[in-house]
């Protein structure tokens, strides 16, 4: 069963802009604008891998899976 | 390995972090975060309670790393942090000592407590954040940055051979080392959580990325590139053995390097014993 995704939601306040969660999204959910905001551009395609919530150094970002 | 069962981010900021701790101080995608997330993460997993803990730092971008935790703590000084955890392990064994350092500071300021540490066997959990460089005075090179590097006091290359410091911590007989990297989180948490249980002196190094100071100088200016960096330069302790010594070469060998279950070994199980002895006067 696919995995369903309820959100990703990204503590702007706290992103540092690093890029590492738009560089490493398998899935390319994840846009940074031209300023480097990152934006969740293609929810639909998460698969809830976690990679992004793992690897965000400054624990901002949260990826909500419905059960 | 068990599968690390992934706790809300949300839920460890809340349970582990002091309030305001975001952002932190560190420079965007410095590892020092990815190291701490997994250590908070390993210590969640296994289950510690918050009052059986205390998290033991030194000097340098690391050593900033206590401020952010909801632990009892203690900020050591430069290349001490070892003495201090082993102090506070003897004093009282109940406590868990998370040790969390940088490169230079375990390596060369504290490079003898730690082999000590390691020969004692005393049931502290090492673990040494690797980005290569001391960050925080400005990018020196340190014991463990590679041959070949450029550091402001290597302009034009590091000559000197660096340490691996998982089979320095193995010669002196630890009983636990382990080498993870940032990249991989989910196994760093592992490797991290099996040090905490290990009965023994533990030490676990995590190949980590400082942009700033040492990527910059070396062709891989961004996070996400030392990060790329270390998917081409790590290999799987199993994979390890099937390679030969060439291929080896300039790539860091990631797992569970050691692991030696002797709980009776451990030093404060032997001091214990040793008071019971000298209790009945010498004659247990
Ligand atoms: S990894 Fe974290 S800090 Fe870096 S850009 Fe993504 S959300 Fe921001
Ligand atoms: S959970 Fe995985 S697929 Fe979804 S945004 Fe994060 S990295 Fe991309
Ligand atoms: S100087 Fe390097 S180690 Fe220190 S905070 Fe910046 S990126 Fe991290």
């Amino acid at each position: 069963m696919p995995v369903k995704v309820c959100a990703v939601t990204i503590d702007q306040a706290v992103c540092k802009q690093c890029g590492i969660c738009v560089a490493f999204c398998p899935k390319d959910v994840l846009v940074a604008d031209k300023e480097g905001q990152v934006e969740v551009a293609y929810l639909e395609e998460c698969s809830g891998c976690l990679m992004c919530e793992l690897l965000c150094p400054e624990l901002a970002i949260n990826v909500d899976i419905a059960e | 390995m068990a599968k690390v069962a992934i706790k809300k981010t949300s839920e460890i900021r809340a349970e582990y972090y002091r309030p305001n701790s975001f952002p932190t101080i560190w420079c965007p995608g410095c590892g020092i975060g990815n190291v701490v997330a997994s250590m908070v993460r390993a210590i969640d997993t296994v289950g510690l309670k918050h009052d059986d803990t205390v998290v033991v730092t030194g000097i340098g971008c690391s050593g900033i790393i206590y401020n952010y935790l909801n632990f009892d703590a203690y900020h050591g000084i430069h290349g001490r942090a070892i003495p201090v955890a082993v102090g506070l392990k003897l004093a009282n064994p109940r406590l868990n000592v998370i040790v969390p350092m940088g490169d230079g500071d375990s390596s060369a300021i504290g490079g003898n407590h730690l082999i000590h540490a390691a020969r004692r066997n005393i049931d502290i959990t090492a673990i040494v954040v690797n980005n290569s460089t001391y960050g925080n005075t400005g990018g020196q090179f340190s014991p463990l940055t590679p041959t070949g590097s450029i550091t402001t006091t290597s302009p034009f290359g590091n000559i000197e051979n660096s340490f691996d410091l998982c089979e320095l911590a193995k010669g002196a007989g630890a009983t636990y080392v382990a080498r993870g990297a940032t990249y991989y989180s989910r196994q760093m948490i592992d490797l991290i959580a099996n040090g905490i249980r290990h009965k023994g002196f533990s030490l676990i190094e995590v190949i980590s990325q400082c942009p700033v100071q040492y990527g910059r100088r070396n062709k891989l200016p961004t996070a996400v590139d030392l990060l790329k960096w270390q998917k081409e330069n790590t290999v799987s302790v199993t994979r390890a053995k099937t390679m030969s010594p060439e291929e080896l070469k300039g790539k860091f060998i990631i797992g569970e390097l050691v692991n030696i279950e002797a709980p009776d070994q451990e030093y404060t199980a032997r001091y214990e014993r040793l008071i019971e002895k000298a209790r009945s006067g010498g004659k247990s």
